[in-house]
Formats: structure tokens, C-alpha cells, sequence
């Protein structure tokens, strides 16, 4: 069978700083991996390669959608492929409405116009889904919204995107606990046999949440430990200079 | 000699042009005797002869204006025609109007526009109003809407009061020539109370190379009476320039509101020179909707006087630069009462090497008190090669005021492209995106036909910005 996503020795660099470097892993759909790491491990720069951000240059291994390369493709490409990606810090885009944004972005993605009603009619569900008010959706996107307001309109796109995979950055950041409740039933409803489900995240409390059935710990642009839920614990537990220092001693 | 318009006309669709068939095109130059010879052809009073004819004197006196650029030393006055009359006539039918001047309007949506949602239509052709026409009822009321020319030979009286008090010749240097050579425009008058629930609207179109056009409006708004007008101008693309210099004067009385709005589209080798101001008087509200995509040069600060407690004055500027333009633009706000309030916004794109200028005063006058200014201008740069310059001037002569004083310049978004693009919209339909949200602070203000237009020339001048 094809994976989802494989990700295969991937190297990538910013500027002249190579920061992943040899990175692999497979995600079959109906799977939810979660990658954690501290600070500069390379989380968020694998968030950016995979969407394909232009700041960042692959400069070796390969990402495989559905068995077909992204490497060649834009960003736009591979979110008409099925690919999400969830963004830390989503930029404000004074002017444009939520929702218009959103109308624009679904229809880029379907390949075709949605009618406006069944537009509207999926729209004001998932806003149900997610506990946001319905004035949000006629607010300018991003523009002086809050950190968890940042998060949520991010889980809204992808409620209305459906994407086949989904990557996470650091949603749980910013998020105070009745908002990651709400943001990860969301999530968890969305979620389905088809689907894949990347989560990058620092701390564990996301995945009381939202489990994953794989964890990997990344550490200087390396998976260096993989395994189930338990991982997490582990490292919740024992923290990142524990298992760097088991390392460098192995 | 006539040269043939390029044929670079794809992304400007009204760059087409009529053939020359004037009833009568001055000599180019400017010397009394053509000034005499425009008082002469329309048969004025002998004041305004001698007004013409001072103007001319402060023209030659005056040197352009310091500022800006240099561009405009280029202008060579004596290689333009100061009067091109088209049809000796204005007629408030189209039926009337010679058929290819009536064939050239058609192109440009002009009377379909006046049938859906207009309260009156002016339109101007080189020197001269060929059209004018305003809805019946309106007329019945006493508002009055009519070529200059017209008005001053109808409402002699009125129009010698306020013509002339609010921008005088000696203003500047392009006033004095506008004052000396000027010929048609619109003149409005609203009488007391009568609102005006629908736009009126006048369009104004050059065909004659080397040409001048020197359109002069002035618009009455009597106590507690309300008026929308819009403007909108284009041009056929020649390879020499052309020059607009226009004047427009606006009273606004007591409780009374008027709205100016401008979508100024002239072809890219049209110098825009125009001198625009507005008086308020006690509670009045004016406000200037200027919108600017077209010409070579522009050269525009819309100004509100705010003379009594109360009155209010906004300006929503927008400008577009694209290949070889540069849009002077800005605003300009004289708090000259106690409790007066204010709001400059201005907007500026520049692309492929366009240039946009932010230039605007705020002043306000010792005493007073309890003023209230807000002053924001964002400039958005679509690529490296573009330029754009704020030059805000503030004179503050009263402690007990509270101004506010924002300006932004950026770059189109590396970060928003790459976040509209995992979103799945191209990086031309995200750019635009952007461009549009940027606007949408002007572009709302506007009723939905024009603010379809102009998203729809902002798209055009947009089409190939990027990748």
C-alpha cells in the first residue's frame, strides 16, 4: 500500500544553517504521529518544508504524497494535493474577511465553485464544531485576533479544507485548557480512517487530547526515538536533557 | 502632425480614440489673445473676461511648485491647445450629442450607468460639456446641475458669489493657469434641506492630442442639504502628453454633507494637475473619496477648511503606481474653529518601478480648542524597483487638541503569500487578495458599482505583478 506521507532522509537548510538533517517517516492514513523536540530541533522548520515555504531550501532525501514527489511543487499545489499544514503564528491579512478568505481558499482547493449556500451552511457547522462566534467569520483574517483566536480560525480552515493530511505546529501554544478542549474535540471529530494527522509539538498536554498512536522525538534535525504513547509520557516525565544526555553518552 | 495611438492599449481599455472632427481647436500657445478668444466664443460677461485675463498674468508670474519632481518642468506650455470645442452645443439627450462623441460615451458605460443608478449624468469632451442631465424630480426640487459654462450664463449671480472664493487664482501656479483657460465642468447647487439620495455623476474624457483640459466645478451645498458626486476621467494613449488642470471649489453650509468622489483613470501620458478644496461651515460634513490609478503625473491634495464648531472633514486617498507613474497625492485639513474633527486615510500600491508620494498637512489654528485629527497613510510596495515617499507637514498652533499620526510602509508579504498559498490560491490570486484587503478601508467607502470598478482596474494593473 502507498503511504500517506513519506518522509525519506530529508535535509533542509535555512540560509546557510542546515537544520534537518536526514529525517524520516511514514504516516498511513487513519494515523496520528506526533513529533516532539525541544526549542531548535528543527519542528517547525519540518512544518514549513513539508508545505514547501520558498525560505527554506530541501537540500537532499525526498517528501512522498500518496507516492507522488512535492519537492517541485509550490505551496498552492500541495494544498490542492490534500496537504494542511496548521500554522504556530498565522500572519494577519488586514482587509480580507474570514469568510471571504475562506470561500476562496475552498474553492482553490475543490478545483471548482462551491454554491454559496452550501458554502455557508458547512461554514456555520463547523463554527458550531468549534465553538466560535458566527461575527468571526466577518472579521479581517488573523487581524488582531488572539492567540487562541489564532489557533481556532487555523482548525476552522481546516474543518472547511478537509485536508488528507494534516500537519499541526504547536496548536496547543497560546491555547489556554477550556480552548485546547475545544480545539482537539474539533480535531478529533474531523479525524478519519482516510485521514493522516501530524502533530509537532513541544509538550505532551496536547496529546492527553489528542492521541496519537506514534511518537517521535526529534532532536538536531534527527528522529532519534520512536514508540507509542508511552514516549510522550516518558518525556513528560523526564524531559528532553534526560533522554539528550542518554544520547550522547550511547 | 498626428501620431497614431501605440498599440500597447491591451491592459488600458479606454485608450481608444475618436478621429479629430472639433468644430474649432485653438492654436496651441498661451497669450491673451486666446484668452480672449475663449471669453469671446463663450459669449461671457465682461468680469469674467477680466478675471481670465488677470489669471493669466499670475500664471506667467508664478513658478511651479517646488516640491514633487522634476517632471513637470517637462511640461512645454506652449505646445498645448487651451480650447478644443467639440459640438457648440450641451444637450440633455444623448440623441443630441454628435454620434461619435455619443459612441465614445457608450464604450465608457456612461448612459447606461446614468439609467441604473445615477441622479444625473455630465458629460465633458475636450474643452466642453456635450451632455447634462439630471433626474425630473430633482430639478423640481431646485438642485441645479449643469455645465460651468451653462450655469454661469443661468445663475450669473450665484455663481459670481461663491466662483473663485475658495480656490483664488493666485493659490498656484496650475490654479491661475485652470483660472485664466478654464472651460466647462459641473456646477451644483442644492438648495436648503434637499437631499441628493443618489449620486450624480460626471465623466470626463480628452481626445485631442497636445490637449488641455481645464474643467472648473463648483458645488453649493445650502443648509442641511446632502450630495454625492463622482468623477471618473480617461484618456486615448498617445505617444505626446496631454494636461489636466483642473480647479474644484465646494461649499458646504451649515448641517449640509457632501461627498466628492473621484476615480481618476487618465492614460499614462496625461499630466494631472488639479487643485481641489472644500469650506465647512458649522456641523457641514465634506468628504473627498480620491481615487487615483491613471495619468503620467499626478499632482492632487484635496483640501477641507473646517471654518465653524462642529464640522468635519475626511479624506480617503488612494493611489496606484504602476511602469512610469508617480502619484503625488495626499490630503489637506485647516482646522480653523474650536470642535472641529478630521481623518486622512491614505492608501498607496506602487508597482514595476511606479512611484507614489504621500504629501498632506494638518493645521490647525491657535484657539482652537478641542480638536480632534487622525492621520494614518500605509504605502504597500508590490516589488523591489517600486519607491514611495510620506511628506506629512503638521502645524499644531493649539495645546488642547488630540491628534493621531500613523504611517506604514511594506512590502507585499513573503509570510502572507505563503500562508494564502497553503491555503491553495495562486501567488497571483493571493497577491491580490492581499492588494484587495489592503484597499478595502478606501474601496468600501464606496457605492458597490464603483467599488466593482475599481477592484476591477486594481485587478488589471495587478494582472502579471508577480512571478
Amino acid at each position: 500500500m502507498t503511504a500517506l506521507l513519506e518522509i525519506k532522509d530529508l535535509r533542509a537548510r535555512i540560509g546557510d544553517k542546515e537544520i534537518l538533517k536526514g529525517l524520516s517517516l511514514t504516516i498511513q492514513p487513519g494515523e496520528i504521529h506526533a513529533i516532539m523536540g525541544p526549542n531548535g530541533s528543527g519542528k517547525s522548520t519540518l512544518a514549513n518544508v513539508l508545505m514547501g515555504n520558498p525560505n527554506y531550501e530541501v537540500t537532499g532525501g525526498d517528501i512522498l504524497f500518496r507516492g507522488e514527489s512535492l519537492l517541485e511543487m509550490t505551496p498552492d499545489e500541495r494544498a490542492r494535493k490534500g496537504l494542511f499544514l496548521a500554522f504556530q503564528y498565522p500572519v494577519a491579512i488586514p482587509g480580507v474577511t474570514l469568510v471571504n478568505f475562506m470561500r476562496q481558499a475552498v474553492n482553490a482547493t475543490r478545483g471548482h465553485e462551491v454554491p454559496i449556500r452550501e458554502f455557508r451552511e458547512t461554514l456555520f457547522e463547523k463554527m458550531d464544531l468549534l465553538k466560535v462566534d458566527q461575527d468571526f467569520a466577518r472579521r479581517y483574517v488573523n487581524d488582531g485576533f488572539s492567540g487562541g483566536e489564532k489557533k481556532r480560525a487555523e482548525m476552522l480552515q481546516m474543518a472547511m479544507l478537509q485536508p488528507a493530511m494534516a500537519v499541526l505546529d504547536e496548536t496547543d501554544s497560546g491555547l489556554d485548557i477550556d480552548a485546547l478542549r475545544t480545539v482537539a474535540e474539533g480535531v478529533n471529530t474531523l479525524m478519519n480512517e482516510k485521514m493522516g494527522l501530524l502533530l509537532i509539538t513541544h509538550y505532551q498536554r496536547l496529546l492527553n487530547y489528542i492521541k496519537p498512536q506514534f511518537v517521535h522525538v526529534l532532536i538536531e534535525g534527527r528522529i532519534v526515538k520512536s514508540g507509542g504513547p508511552e514516549l510522550a509520557e516518558q518525556l513528560e516525565a523526564s524531559g528532553y536533557d534526560e533522554l539528550e544526555a542518554q544520547l550522547a553518552t550511547a | 502632425m498626428t501620431t497614431a495611438p501605440e498599440s500597447i492599449v491591451s491592459e488600458y481599455k479606454y485608450g481608444f480614440y475618436d478621429p479629430e472632427e472639433a468644430l474649432f481647436k485653438a492654436n496651441k500657445g498661451l497669450t491673451p489673445e486666446i484668452v480672449n478668444m475663449i471669453s469671446d466664443m463663450k459669449d461671457e460677461p465682461q468680469w469674467m473676461r477680466e478675471f481670465r485675463l488677470k489669471a493669466l498674468e499670475t500664471f506667467n508670474q508664478k513658478q511651479n511648485p517646488p516640491w514633487g519632481t522634476e517632471q513637470l518642468n517637462d511640461i512645454d506650455f506652449n505646445d498645448i491647445h487651451y480650447f478644443v470645442r467639440a459640438t457648440d452645443r450641451d444637450e440633455r439627450s444623448w440623441d443630441d450629442v454628435p454620434e461619435y462623441i455619443r459612441r465614445t460615451f457608450d464604450k465608457l458605460g456612461i448612459p447606461e450607468a446614468e439609467k441604473k443608478y445615477l441622479a444625473g449624468v455630465g458629460a465633458q469632451y475636450d474643452s466642453e460639456v456635450v451632455y447634462h442631465n439630471i433626474r425630473e424630480d430633482l430639478e423640481k426640487l431646485g438642485v441645479v446641475f449643469l455645465g460651468t459654462d451653462q450655469a454661469l450664463k443661468e445663475h450669473e449671480d450665484i455663481f459670481k458669489e461663491y466662483f473663485g472664493t475658495v480656490v483664488p487664482p493666485g493659490d498656484n501656479r496650475f490654479a491661475a493657469l485652470n483660472s485664466a483657460v478654464w472651460s466647462g465642468g459641473s456646477f451644483i447647487y442644492v438648495p436648503k434641506g434637499v437631499k441628493v439620495d443618489i449620486p450624480l455623476q460626471a465623466y470626463f474624457r480628452i481626445n485631442t492630442q497636445n490637449m488641455g483640459q481645464f474643467e472648473r466645478t463648483l458645488i453649493i451645498a445650502d443648509e442641511g442639504s446632502q450630495v454625492h458626486y463622482v468623477e471618473g476621467c480617461t484618456a486615448p494613449i498617445y505617444r505626446s502628453d496631454s494636461l489636466h488642470s483642473a480647479v474644484v471649489e465646494i461649499i458646504v453650509k451649515k448641517g449640509a454633507r457632501v461627498r466628492y468622489t473621484t476615480i481618476q483613470n487618465w492614460s499614462n501620458n496625461v499630466y494631472n494637475l488639479v487643485t481641489k478644496r472644500a469650506v465647512a461651515y458649522q456641523d457641514a460634513v465634506m468628504e473627498w473619496v480620491d481615487g487615483n490609478l491613471g495619468s503620467k503625473l499626478t499632482m492632487k491634495y484635496p483640501s477641507v477648511y473646517l471654518m465653524e464648531p462642529g464640522a468635519h472633514g475626511e479624506i480617503l486617498s488612494l493611489a496606484f503606481a504602476g511602469e512610469g507613474q508617480h502619484q503625488d497625492a495626499g490630503g489637506k485639513i485647516v482646522h480653523a474653529a474650536p470642535n472641529t474633527t478630521s481623518t486622512i486615510i491614505s492608501k498607496s500600491l506602487s508597482k514595476d518601478g511606479g512611484r507614489t508620494s504621500y504629501r498632506g498637512l494638518l493645521k490647525v489654528y491657535d484657539g482652537c480648542e478641542g480638536v480632534k485629527a487622525n492621520v494614518r497613510c500605509d504605502a504597500l510596495l508590490l516589488d523591489e524597483t517600486s519607491r514611495s515617499d510620506t511628506y506629512p507637514t503638521m502645524e499644531i498652533d493649539e495645546p488642547d487638541v488630540s491628534i493621531q499620526h500613523e504611517a506604514y510602509v511594506s512590502k507585499l508579504g513573503e509570510d502572507q503569500l505563503f500562508y494564502l498559498m497553503s491555503r491553495g490560491m495562486s501567488e497571483e490570486d493571493a497577491a491580490k487578495m492581499i492588494v484587495n484587503g489592503f484597499v478595502e478601508p478606501i474601496v468600501k467607502e464606496l457605492p458597490m458599482e464603483y467599488a466593482v470598478e475599481l477592484n476591477r482596474l486594481i485587478e488589471l494593473q495587478m494582472d502579471g505583478a508577480v512571478g
